[in-house]
């Protein structure tokens, strides 16, 4: 059973990672971190060509990282992928142990780096969530075939035994800084309907505007398992940035001061890298802030490359699975 | 309206290649209204290709290139006047048509046939309706997520928006945007939860017919 499932299901606080497989073959990197992250997280996140930029496909990654003992999480767009492409990854991916998954709608091509590449979308994230769970309910695949292994009755088109039928744990994602918030909420509403068991929220870094969302969500009377996205940053220029150009992004002026702040200071003391040590320090006080105040089920921690901060950060924030 | 766009001069050009004699078709409806097929485009491609040491044997303007009983009497004298190539100065649609009226004589196109489209103005058309067959306009406001989403999302909008507008082209508003808005507006909201059943592709594979006199 999928260890984030089983942590969520038992109401414990569930952590999650992320991590991108390389724009090439050599996967060292990625299970350098996974070595230190093994026994830290019920999940690793492994992205599906995010920001529409060309990766080694998730699957890929999820495989290694699921033999070398972590849990993986496979995020699935519809950008690159029509229901059939996506089906057959989800059968390969159970194939290999892989049962827990992500749906994503997707970033375009044309905002990536293979930007002549052709738009799919054949399904959205609603529609990759409802293809799994009537694959899961029927025993059948997106055409209505019954999948093999199962017992099929011909004459009366019954499947009488789906046991052979894969079983994802499905989440999705939810934007909290979205105006009007009521569209998120709406989606959300579908993407839980369609089967998502667990959402992980774009990156938190006011815990007053999480915590209006999870009233939100509460008031609409959706239930599912919410982890707060936390994004560690590592310099004001990223704040900055993500500010400007990451959509659902909203970092506080006076967190970009602090990192300014401790720029300055170490430029001042010639020490190198205090405000990405900062930055570690703020993730680790938002993470012990959100599990002290009970907010939402858990978190999912969004490092962006420096996947080796994640358990510096849970030690930090008091953590462990 | 379909709106067409000239293919650059040297691509038509190219098209025409060795041929001495020509022939040019223009289209007096959607090509006329977008400039790119009507009387003037024609005077206009005809004075270059005569230029260029072409003859231009013929021209005509069918109604509409799209709508075969009248291309056909259109096209007879083109056909008799014989040139080594046609162009034709309308859509795709037309351009098709316009070959089946000239089954000896090679048709080339002047035009991109670029979207079905609405004339917010004169000189500006936007891209309104994507042909899906499915039409959910009445679930959204009248503002169509198949077009004016770039993902054609229909269970509601990505995380993608920024201030309200697109990542795809942070010049177009949010489609999911407009449609709350526009819902909001007509007291509809409660349209926004209904979810789309997904029809799947399997029944717009194409090209199609559709008859109004039964299967043939």
């Amino acid at each position: 059973m999928s260890l984030l499932k089983e942590a969520l299901e038992a109401g414990k606080f569930g952590i999650t990672a992320e991590m991108a497989p390389p724009k090439g073959c050599d996967f060292t990197e990625q299970m350098e971190a996974a070595e230190l992250l093994r026994g830290k997280v019920h999940g690793v996140n492994v992205t599906d060509m995010q920001s529409a930029s060309l990766k080694a496909t998730g699957l890929g990654l999820c495989i290694k990282l699921k033999q070398a003992g972590v849990e993986p999480i496979l995020q699935m767009t519809g950008r690159d992928r029509n229901r059939m492409a996506l089906m057959g990854d989800a059968l390969s991916a159970a194939a290999f142990g892989i049962d827990t998954m992500l749906a994503l709608t997707g970033d375009h091509p044309v905002v990536g780096d293979c930007r002549d590449s052709k738009p799919v979308y054949d399904l959205d994230s609603v529609g990759i969530l409802q293809m799994l769970t009537d694959m899961e309910e029927s025993g059948r695949d997106c055409g209505g075939n019954p999948l093999s292994g199962n017992a099929y009755d011909k004459e009366t088109d019954t499947v009488t035994d789906k046991s052979a039928t894969p079983k994802f744990y499905k989440g999705a994602s939810v934007t909290p800084v979205y105006e009007p918030l009521f569209l998120q909420i709406n989606k959300l509403r579908q993407k839980v309907e369609a089967g998502a068991m667990y959402v992980q929220t774009q990156g938190i870094f006011d815990l007053d505007t999480y915590k209006r969302f999870l009233e939100a969500v509460d008031k609409a009377g959706i239930k599912t398992h919410i982890m707060a996205g936390i994004i560690p940053l590592k310099a004001a220029g990223m704040a900055k940035y993500m500010n400007e150009n990451v959509p659902g992004i909203d970092v506080p002026q006076h967190m970009i001061d602090r990192l300014a702040a401790a720029a300055a200071e170490g430029k001042e003391k010639g020490v190198k890298g205090l405000p990405a040590k900062l930055g570690i320090e703020m993730a680790a006080e938002m993470i012990a802030e959100i599990k002290a105040q009970g907010l939402g089920d858990g978190v999912h921690i969004m490092a962006i490359g420096a996947e080796k901060n994640v358990p510096v950060i849970l030690e930090k924030a008091g953590l462990s699975i | 309206m379909i709106i067409t766009q000239k293919k650059p001069i040297e691509e038509v050009m190219a098209l025409v290649g060795d041929a001495k004699t020509v022939a040019i078709v223009g289209c007096n409806s959607c090509a006329t209204a977008c400039q790119t097929g009507g009387e003037p485009q024609i005077k206009e491609l005809a004075a270059i290709l005569e230029q260029a040491g072409k003859k231009v044997v013929a021209t005509t303007i069918a109604d509409y290139c799209c709508m075969n009983l009248g291309v056909k009497a259109k096209m007879k004298p083109i056909n008799a006047a014989n040139p080594d190539c046609v162009i034709c100065m309308s859509c795709g649609d037309g351009v098709q048509c316009v070959a089946k009226n000239a089954p000896t004589i090679p048709v080339y196109p002047s035009n991109n046939t670029m979207y079905l489209g609405e004339a917010v103005k004169f000189g500006v058309w936007e891209e309104s309706c994507r042909f899906c067959g499915d039409c959910v306009l009445g679930q959204t406001g009248a503002v169509c997520p198949i077009t004016q989403c770039a993902k054609s999302l229909v269970n509601g909008p990505c995380g993608g928006q920024k201030n309200g507008k697109c990542e795809v082209n942070p010049e177009n508003p949010c489609a999911w945007i407009k449609i709350y808005e526009r819902l909001e507006a007509t007291g509809q909201l409660d349209k926004l939860s209904m979810r789309r059943k997904d029809k799947g592709y399997g029944d717009f594979a194409y090209p199609r017919t559709i008859s109004l006199r039964g299967k043939k």
